[in-house]
């Protein structure tokens, strides 16, 4: 048996936040039949999966893991989703959108649009279909992007994976209805009143893995529109005269490593890391390429089955 | 650093926006790119006169809203060294009680917002009212606008008192009124020059500093389970999140609504085993005993034991747009327990600008109700104004599936102790025996003309010619006696399927076959109806004759009636029938004769078991 923590009085912030995501995933799986975490690999998901585990303690998350890939993450990204489904002993299920493989989708040529629509958006549904899940967990959060700010705790997706927000359901106190009719599914956050610096804050506390890429250290990068892209394969063509740099650099969100904007930063250590955050004066996602595509972005990939 | 959740409650014109977004702005939770955008658009869509518009960084969201999409309740997040923020913010006018009773139900402390040229308005007291009404005690009453009436003490006292005897009224015990300007920012995050008369703290320093106790350590222990974890054989726990009180091992606990006692034998995390565990906290607790315990159920503190009831008294806020109808079933959410629930009386509506209580025999979307419930099983609670997670529930449709409504238990009514069932020395069984039969309902639905009563009769003569004993009630015979008070509206027509499921029910104790004949087109009204009954006792026979072949037919003249408009809400015309997903009885009434029918029921009713006593 391990020591005993002590306990105090008054639970902390992030010790609240917690015990609010631990709740919300004990009613999740308790309501619903057959639901599956998405695991997307960043510091969002290393937190999800790391609350998924506590809350069912001492038995195992009673999910499969699930990553919707792309076959373009960073090649740090598949190193650790293999580490963590060993640890977590959970399933883990890999999608790839058969029809990306076959059309060779990617960003370079047929756009971020395209390749998010395929690779993720496509992809997502065809394996929530495919599995039969009836409640997808995620790891977003409403402090993300404008759009989240309104999202509930269990998104509730009409048939066909669509998000109607005249049919989402009010969320009084900690009660959710995770009830749907055959077709429908949910889409749950346990994590919605996080903050990006919660979950800094959180992954310093509890020490949790994450990925090394965002940590500072010399990488090969190219500037595009004004944005470091990393050269993390030899996939990626280059412009004429383009010539990789090695700069010191880190990523504040990671997605697909062509669309994924890195930044210039000493920061090799988590409190390094928090402390640029906090003295950092822009958007997490600003970084994120595909946010940027059209106006309204983010709403319109939900209202289309985008996580 | 512990975390404060808060709802503003204002309008636009308060300058709540501007409001929040200065003190967004001035906490420096704004990130660049976004301080940019404002000042970027200032200009073109400002409020401002050409200076930045604070109220651009919260309505962020105007471009969806011009899409037509809904905003109802937003979150937003900001921090200080001090403390977390979570900020529930209900931007619309349309469903705002609705939106504001969701924001409140998690925060801590309300924010009323007061234009200081218009003082304490109608819509000031129905923000507070609705603060209160969800359990609220501490309001921030921010008098905005103050430069526009020069910064005036008395002005600002004079809405301070005016606010200060209202909130009295409806149970605000704490009001810290500060006065703010969201233009020039006076008082937000800093005290400003403007009002050296004004002794207190900024916005921001109230907030940061202000006292809300959100999770009492000092009420009794109760949490309710959530899910048992069984691991393995050697271990079986009941995971819940602590709502009020400590526990340690080997404490004496009490489960409810079972009433068995065991001891804690351990607090088991991830993190390890604990010594203590506090309100607040999701845990999972394993037992010395072993008891049987399963989601839904509380466990307490062995001296500290809930309440356990099945009706009560409640207020409700409806929020769906088909309206709440008494009677009807619905699905109760409290704590991790679901039952059926039904509410049986509205006492009085409240109207929540004037408070007054007015009568009503339904509840419209964003209305307020106190109301009579009976639920399908006993549940442990405790009064809402004690504890918001034991006595606040939710409940769901049926057949939308969608949370319709949200309530605060007051107390319960104690009907279930105070009227004893009298024991009877002959029970139904036996009664049902002597007639050499077991008792059943057969409840005929479909559309009107779709030859109900017809089978019915024909079955009651089939049956009665073997020498079973039968009662047949028709819903138009109905009419004319047990409900002749009551109309054709949503709210009568589940009122008249009641009192026919409670008249057949009384019916099957006297061991009689029974055979309603009634159009009944809710199946949530059905499933009352069913539920009313003990198992195996009740067959839904639907009598499926397309609404063409009916309306062609047409014996009565209803449907040309109902086509002309003459008669309203004519069920399969302009008021839906929603057909059984699977009916006990199937008959297709245009393609099967009456003999055939009567004689497929009879021996539906016999396969069954029904027609022999054992």
């Amino acid at each position: 048996m391990n020591a005993a923590p002590s306990t105090p009085d008054r639970l902390s912030h992030l010790q609240r936040l917690e015990a609010e995501s631990l709740h919300i995933f004990r009613e999740m799986a308790a309501e619903c039949a057959k639901p599956v975490l998405l695991y997307s690999i960043g510091k969002d998901s290393a937190v999800l999966l790391h609350l998924a585990r506590k809350a069912f303690y001492p038995a195992p998350p009673p999910f499969p893991l699930m990553h919707i890939d792309t076959t373009w993450k960073f090649r740090d990204m598949y190193a650790l989703r293999d580490r963590m489904a060993v640890e977590s002993g959970m399933e883990l299920i890999v999608h790839t959108n058969p029809e990306g493989i076959a059309r060779g989708i990617n960003p370079f040529e047929h756009g971020s649009a395209v390749h998010t629509d395929v690779w993720k958006t496509q992809g997502l549904r065809q394996a929530l279909d495919l599995h039969g899940f009836d409640a997808a967990i995620g790891g977003a959060r409403r402090d993300e992007e404008a759009s989240r700010a309104k999202e509930r705790v269990f998104s509730f997706r009409a048939a066909g994976h669509r998000w109607d927000p005249r049919r989402q359901r009010p969320e009084l106190w900690s009660l959710y209805n995770a009830r749907v009719a055959a077709g429908e599914s949910l889409r749950v956050f346990p994590m919605s009143n996080w903050t990006e610096a919660d979950v800094w804050d959180y992954i310093a506390a509890e020490d949790i893995p994450v990925v090394p890429l965002y940590f500072a250290a010399p990488r090969p990068v190219v500037e595009r529109s004004g944005t470091l892209i990393m050269v993390d394969d030899d996939r990626m063509p280059l412009n004429p005269g383009e010539v990789p740099r090695t700069l010191m650099v880190r990523f504040r969100t990671l997605g697909c490593y062509p669309l994924s904007g890195a930044v210039e930063s000493e920061a090799t250590t988590l409190d390094a890391i928090i402390a640029e955050m906090r003295g950092s004066r822009s958007s997490e996602r600003q970084g994120r390429l595909i946010d940027a595509d059209q106006v309204g972005s983010m709403e319109k990939k939900k209202t289309e089955g985008y996580f | 650093m512990d975390q404060l959740r808060f709802i503003t409650c204002g309008s636009v014109d308060d300058g709540k926006s501007t409001l929040i977004g200065r003190l967004l702005h001035d906490a420096g939770a704004v990130p660049d790119d976004q301080i940019a955008a404002m000042t970027r658009d200032s200009a073109s869509l400002g409020n401002a006169g050409g200076g930045t518009d604070f109220a651009l960084l919260v309505d962020g969201l105007t471009s969806e809203r011009e899409q037509g999409i809904t905003i109802d309740v937003a979150y937003r997040y900001f921090s200080t060294p001090r403390r977390k923020f979570i900020v529930a913010d209900t931007p619309g006018h349309e469903q705002y009680t609705r939106n504001m009773v969701t924001g409140a139900s998690t925060a801590d402390l309300a924010i009323v917002l007061v234009d200081a040229r218009k003082g304490v308005l109608t819509q000031t007291r129905r923000h507070s009212y609705l603060v209160s009404l969800l359990g609220l005690k501490t309001v921030v009453l921010a008098v905005t606008k103050m430069d526009l009436v020069e910064w005036s003490q008395s002005t600002f006292e004079r809405i301070v008192s005016d606010y200060r005897a209202f909130a009295e009224t409806i149970g605000l015990t704490t009001v810290i009124a500060v006065p703010v300007s969201g233009v020039t920012g006076d008082n937000i995050v800093t005290l400003g020059e403007s009002a050296p008369w004004y002794r207190g703290d900024s916005l921001l320093s109230v907030l940061e500093s202000v006292d809300v106790a959100h999770e009492t350590t000092g009420a009794g222990f109760h949490m309710p389970v959530q899910s048992v974890i069984r691991p393995d054989l050697d271990f079986r726990g009941y995971a819940g999140q602590i709502v009020s009180g400590a526990i340690h091992p080997g404490d004496a606990v009490r489960i409810s609504p079972s009433g068995q006692t065991s001891r804690i034998a351990r607090i088991a995390t991830f993190d390890g085993d604990l010594d203590r565990a506090v309100a607040g906290q999701s845990v999972t607790l394993a037992l010395s005993d072993h008891v049987d315990v399963a989601r839904g159920d509380v466990i307490s503190a062995a001296d500290r034991p809930l309440e356990a009831a099945d009706q009560f008294e409640a207020t409700i806020v409806w929020m769906a747009d088909a309206p709440l109808l008494p009677g009807r079933a619905y699905d109760l959410k409290i704590g991790a327990r679901t039952v059926s629930a039904r509410i049986t009386d509205i006492r009085h509506e409240v109207n929540v600008n004037t408070l007054e209580k007015l009568a009503a025999r339904t509840l419209a979307s964003n209305a307020i109700g106190v109301c009579h419930l009976s639920l399908g099983q006993d549940i442990a609670f405790a009064p809402y104004h004690q504890d918001r997670t034991l006595g606040g529930f939710i409940l769901i449709d049926r057949e939308s599936l969608a949370t319709v409504g949200a309530g605060m238990i007051r107390f319960a009514l104690r009907r279930s102790q105070n009227i004893h069932r009298q024991a009877l020395t002959v029970d139904r069984a036996e009664r049902a025996g002597v007639k050499g039969q077991k008792p059943a309902v057969v409840w005929f639905t479909g559309l009107s003309g779709a030859g109900k009563s017809t089978i019915a009769n024909a079955v009651e003569a089939l049956l009665t010619a073997e020498g079973r004993h039968t009662i047949l009630i028709d819903g138009d015979n109905l009419r004319h006696g047990l409900s002749r008070d009551l109309g054709f509206t949503d709210a009568d027509r589940v009122e008249n399927i009641r009192r026919a499921a409670e008249t057949a029910r009384l019916m099957t104790d006297a061991g009689l076959i029974v055979l309603v004949s009634l159009i009944s087109p809710f199946r949530a009204d059905r499933q009352m109806a069913r539920e009313r009954m003990v198992d195996g006792e009740f067959f839904e026979g639907f009598i499926d004759t397309p609404l063409a072949v009916v309306e062609a037919r047409d014996v009565k003249g209803l449907y040309a009636k109902a086509r002309s408009g003459a008669l309203t809400n004519f069920t399969g015309i302009d008021s839906p029938y929603e057909a059984p997903t699977h009916p006990d009885i199937h008959i297709r009434g245009d393609l099967t004769s009456v003999e055939d029918a009567a004689r497929q029921i009879v021996e539906h009713l016999r396969a069954a078991g029904r027609l022999r006593a054992d």
